[in-house]
Parts: structure tokens; C-alpha cells; sequence
């Protein structure tokens, strides 16, 4: 593109107030900045749902002033001693620190849902691409811990790409990890609500994400095991634009449902006020 | 077939093959030159195979002639009763398991089949198992607890299959939910990596109480090939990848992930695969009669706390 194009591109662009406005990533249309915010980043012409971050997501699902985060200090370990061409991980890690704020792909914690107190673990696909590694696994078990020992439901939120291949086979394991913390909430009749947001891929996918008691996905969300890239190459077939979205995996059997974000709060204490049963 | 590292040995091996076509009467030097030539051979092997990299790990571990699963079950067990199908879709035929019985111990095997010939790859998708592998997995998992059998596990795959039906029948489900079943089993769990441990195509039969892993096996977050890609932007940086990856036996048990190494025979186990079986079958036997000894819950409480250890991270203090 030269300079000319270009440049009446710019012009056309502020024609429209600057900042007073949103584009949607998907339909392009503009709507206004406050309107988009105010509905969590879901375009109100398609309905697309952008990727939130989790302190977003907490202020959507958590009832004002009740989320309490813990263990937030537990940072990425280096259990590898892990260098690639770019650098070592370490620098890795703390780059992704510094630009989210974050110190982990997921963020638990305890709070209200409509006053059902319940401890709930948010991945942020922000930090390096949501990737699973070992202490996003170990606040993972951790919090299945504090809901068993609390007595409560837990909720996991997934945005992920997969296992964080910087710490190896001890990523890969947070996959066994994780799960056995669901298996002990099973055993304890403890409901676990899985939420697949976009993306949840690889380790994640194959791990916790799939086997909540309920799974349930936010519109459009992709949801896979393998990447479409390298289905492609291995099959030499093209697949369906809409392989892997969650309306596909609804089809296939995969979620009890899909559910809109602006709904999401109220889906879930429901679910919450049927899987406590007695409890509540 | 010989890896490029091992061709000093394939030469040698080949005049050793050679001189013992001769007669000793026509050829007095014979036995001297021979048994120069085997302990020739015998250094020249242990100096290689001491000094392997983690990328030529990943060669041997790939080998046409190591063991696979069908030579394990032949040498392994005096009987062996395949039990197909996971009851909901179909018979996966990269990874099949059934009853059966090595030395004493009555239990439930289950594995991933490679296959040797082209034919025999292509019927076993080289090893790749399908939703309905690790369905079937389970299904014998659950009957093996139900009868009080343990269970002994042989891993062998380099991923579980990236296809379209796959994907639509679930693969993701069905290895998360394995991952979760096998955590809450109340019989013993005994696995070996015996040749690749293709992540999470693996770790699908892979929860175990006792983890082995033969000297030469690889296990594997990732291909080496395919996080060079990604990270080094070049599949050719493989052996680097694999160094970084930490993949070999001796890097897993240092992390805690196995319990034991299994010693392969000089040379690799392509090179003697009988023996390899016989040291797989007694270390199998031996952690089948040390976890037998564990009451059920016991079992399950050591093998929840064996992977929570696994990447424990520590709190900071606030
Ligand atoms: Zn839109």
C-alpha cells in the first residue's frame, strides 16, 4: 500500500470522533465505546464476544466487592531452566508480568454469585497465550482444595492455547494434576462448572476444561484439541469454517449449552442453586 | 537399519558377521581376531551409547526395530486375551488392551500399537489412537477394577490423532476424562514408557503409581520437531529443541516425573530386544507386587500426591 492510500484511509478514519467509539473485530461496525464496555465487549450487531480479561470477567460474574484472590504470589518456575533462540524463559515470564500485571495465566479466588459464595480460578489468555505450565496447575489444584475443604461449587473459566512448552513434561503433567483435583471434587459431590471461552486448546482442553459437570461455552468460542492448522496438514483436507466453534462442539455433543455473556451470570446460579441441591 | 551414530558399530558388527562364516582350520588368527573385534565393539558401544544426545535419544526411541507393543505381549505374557471395542462408537486399533498374565500376576494390559510393515502401520495409524482408544482404555480400566486387577500400561505413541473425527467425536474429552477416572481407580497403576511419549496422546493411559521408563524412551510435551518450529521458527533446530525439552529418562526421573529406569542392553534396545522384554517384565513384576501391597485408598491418595508434587510451586509468603 503507498502513502497516498494510506493516507486517505487515515482521512476517512476521522471522520468518526476518536474514542468515542469501539470497532467490532468481526462485522467492523461502530458502537459506541461506553455501550461496548458496559456489555462486556459483545457487539450488539453480530453478537461477537471478544476476549475479556479476567479482572473483566470477575466484575461480569462476581457479585461487587466479594472476590477475594489468593495466591496470587505464585509466579511461573523455571523448572527447566528452559532457553529458546528469543532468550530464556525466565525474561519470558517476566515480560508477560510486566505487560499484564498479572503473575499467572489464571487468576483464583473466592466470591459471590448472587450470594452463593463459591471459589472460582479465571485463565487470561493475555499471559502468554493462557498456557498451561506449573503454577497455573498448582492454583488450578489449589482451588478444586479450597472448594473441597470450603464445601463449595467450583467454576473454572478456560482461555487457553494449551501446555506452556517452556516447562516441558512438568506442563504436560499439570494436565494429570488438575484432573485429580476434579476427581477428588467428584468423589466429594462437589459441583464443577466448566466455561470455555475463546480459545481453549491442547492441554487445557484435554484436561479440566472438558469434564466440568456442566460445560458450557460463550458464542463462538473455539474449542479443540489439535489446532485447525495441523489437522489440516495431517488430514490434506480442508475443513468447515465453523470446525471447532463452540455451536459446532454443541452439535457434537459436547456442551449442555452455549450462553450468551449478558446471560451468563444468571446461567450460572442456576446451575449453582441445582448442583448445591440440598446444600443450599 | 542403522542411525548415522551407530555406523562405526554397523561396520564392525558386519566383518564380525563375516569372520564367523570362516573355518578356524583354514584360518588359525580366527577366535584372536574375533574376540578383538567384540571388544572392540563392546567399547565403541558403550563410548556412543554413553554419550548419546537427547536428539539422538529421540532416534532410537523412533527405531523400526525396538520392541513394540505386540513383541512386549509375546515376551511379556503367557497369555493374552484382547478385549475390543468401547462400547459407544468403535475399535480403535492403535491402542487395544485385554487380560493378561505375566509371571503370576492376572491383570489388565493396555497399550498403543505401531505396527512394523507399511500395512500393518497404516491399519494401527501408526500408533495414533482415536477418542474410541481411550474410551476402550477406560472401559478395561473400569472392568479391571471391578475384577481387582491392576493394571500395567505400555506407551508407544507419538501423538493421539489430529483428524477431523477425532476431533468431532471428542478427543479432547475422552484423554481429560481418562486423565480424571485414573486419579479416583482403587486398583494398582503401573506404566511404562517404553518408546514415545507423545504428550498428551500418552499421558492418556499415563497416570500411574509406578512410572517407568526404558533408558532410551522419550516423553514429550511436544515433538522436538514441532516446538523448533514454533519457538525457533525452524523444524531443523530439532536437536536443540530436544535438549531444552529435557526428554530423556535420565532428565524425567531428575524432575520427579518417573520412579524408575529401565536399563536397555548395550547398544540399544533395537539391538537385543529379547532382553529388553526380560528387564521390562521384572521391573513390571516387581512394582506389581510392591503396589499390591497397597490397600485400595492408600493407592489412590499416594498416586494424588505423586502428581500434585509434580511442578509444586511454592507460595510466596504475603
Ligand atoms: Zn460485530
Amino acid at each position: 500500500m503507498g502513502w497516498f492510500t494510506r493516507s486517505t484511509a487515515k482521512k476517512q478514519q476521522t471522520e468518526i470522533p476518536e474514542g468515542l467509539f469501539a470497532v467490532c473485530p468481526r462485522c467492523k461496525a461502530h458502537i459506541y465505546k461506553d455501550e461496548y464496555e458496559n456489555a462486556f465487549k459483545v457487539c450488539s450487531k453480530c453478537n461477537y464476544h471478544e476476549r475479556i480479561t479476567a479482572a473483566e470477567r470477575i466484575r461480569l460474574i462476581v457479585d461487587k466487592g466479594t472476590f477475594r484472590e489468593f495466591n496470587a504470589g505464585i509466579k511461573p518456575n523455571d523448572p527447566l531452566g528452559f532457553k529458546d533462540a528469543k532468550g530464556t524463559y525466565q525474561e519470558k515470564a517476566e515480560s508477560a508480568i510486566a505487560k499484564t500485571g498479572l503473575h499467572e495465566a489464571v487468576v483464583t479466588g473466592s466470591g459471590d454469585i448472587h450470594g452463593l459464595r463459591t471459589t472460582i480460578a479465571i485463565m487470561d489468555f493475555r499471559f502468554l497465550g493462557g498456557s498451561l505450565a506449573s503454577a497455573t496447575g498448582e492454583k488450578i489444584l489449589l482451588a478444586a482444595e479450597h472448594a473441597l475443604r470450603m464445601k463449595r461449587a467450583l467454576l473454572i473459566f478456560s482461555a487457553s492455547g494449551g501446555a506452556r512448552m517452556h516447562e516441558g513434561i512438568v506442563s504436560l503433567m499439570q494436565m494429570a494434576k488438575t484432573c485429580a483435583g476434579i476427581a477428588k471434587l467428584d468423589r466429594a459431590g462437589l459441583p464443577y462448572i466448566s466455561i470455555m471461552t475463546d480459545p481453549t486448546y491442547g492441554g487445557v482442553s484435554a484436561s479440566y476444561a472438558t469434564v466440568g459437570d456442566i460445560n458450557i461455552a460463550e458464542p463462538g468460542a473455539l474449542i479443540g484439541f489439535a489446532g485447525r492448522r495441523v489437522i489440516e496438514q495431517t488430514i490434506k483436507e480442508k475443513l468447515p469454517d465453523d470446525f471447532q466453534t463452540a455451536e459446532y462442539l454443541l452439535d457434537h455433543g459436547f456442551l449442555d449449552a452455549i450462553v450468551n455473556r449478558a446471560e451468563l451470570k444468571e446461567y450460572l446460579h442456576s446451575m449453582l442453586l441445582y448442583g448445591l441441591g440440598k446444600k443450599v | 537399519m542403522n542411525l548415522e551414530f551407530e555406523n562405526e558399530l554397523a561396520e564392525i558388527e558386519e566383518r564380525i558377521a563375516e569372520l564367523s562364516k570362516l573355518d578356524s582350520s583354514e584360518y588359525p588368527q580366527l577366535n584372536k581376531d574375533l574376540g578383538a573385534l567384540r571388544r572392540k565393539m563392546k567399547n565403541l558401544t558403550k563410548k556412543i551409547y554413553d554419550n548419546l544426545s537427547p536428539w539422538d535419544t529421540v532416534r532410537i526411541a523412533r527405531h523400526p526395530d525396538r520392541p513394540l507393543f505386540k513383541d512386549f505381549i509375546d515376551g511379556m505374557c503367557t497369555e493374552f486375551i484382547e478385549l475390543h471395542g468401547d462400547r459407544r462408537a468403535g475399535d480403535d486399533k492403535a491402542l487395544i488392551g485385554g487380560f493378561a498374565t505375566i509371571d503370576k500376576h492376572r491383570v489388565m494390559l493396555i497399550g498403543m500399537v505401531k505396527g512394523r510393515s507399511v500395512d500393518e502401520k497404516v491399519y494401527h495409524n501408526f500408533g495414533m489412537p482415536n477418542p474410541e482408544g481411550y474410551r476402550k482404555a477406560l472401559r478395561l480400566m473400569k472392568l479391571a477394577e471391578k475384577y481387582g486387577l491392576p493394571i500395567v500400561c505400555l506407551v508407544d505413541t507419538p501423538a493421539a490423532y489430529p483428524g477431523k473425527e477425532a476431533e468431532e467425536r471428542g478427543q479432547a474429552e475422552a484423554i481429560a476424562r481418562n486423565l480424571t477416572e485414573m486419579a479416583n481407580l482403587e486398583v494398582p497403576i503401573v506404566v511404562v514408557i517404553t518408546g514415545e511419549g507423545g504428550s498428551g496422546g500418552a499421558l492418556g493411559i499415563a497416570v500411574g503409581d509406578a512410572i517407568l521408563m526404558l533408558r532410551y524412551a522419550v516423553y514429550s510435551v511436544i515433538p522436538p520437531e514441532g516446538c523448533a518450529a514454533i519457538l525457533w521458527r525452524d523444524a531443523e533446530m530439532a536437536p536443540q529443541a530436544a535438549d531444552a525439552l529435557k526428554i530423556t529418562a535420565d532428565s524425567l526421573l531428575e524432575l520427579g516425573i518417573i520412579d524408575e529406569i529401565i536399563d536397555e542392553p548395550a547398544g540399544g534396545a533395537h539391538r537385543d530386544p529379547e532382553t529388553t522384554i526380560q528387564l521390562t517384565q521384572t521391573a513390571v513384576i516387581t512394582a506389581l507386587q510392591r503396589l499390591k501391597r497397597q490397600s485400595p485408598t492408600r493407592l489412590r491418595d499416594n498416586r494424588y500426591n505423586k502428581f500434585a508434587r509434580m511442578g509444586r510451586v511454592k507460595k510466596p509468603r504475603t
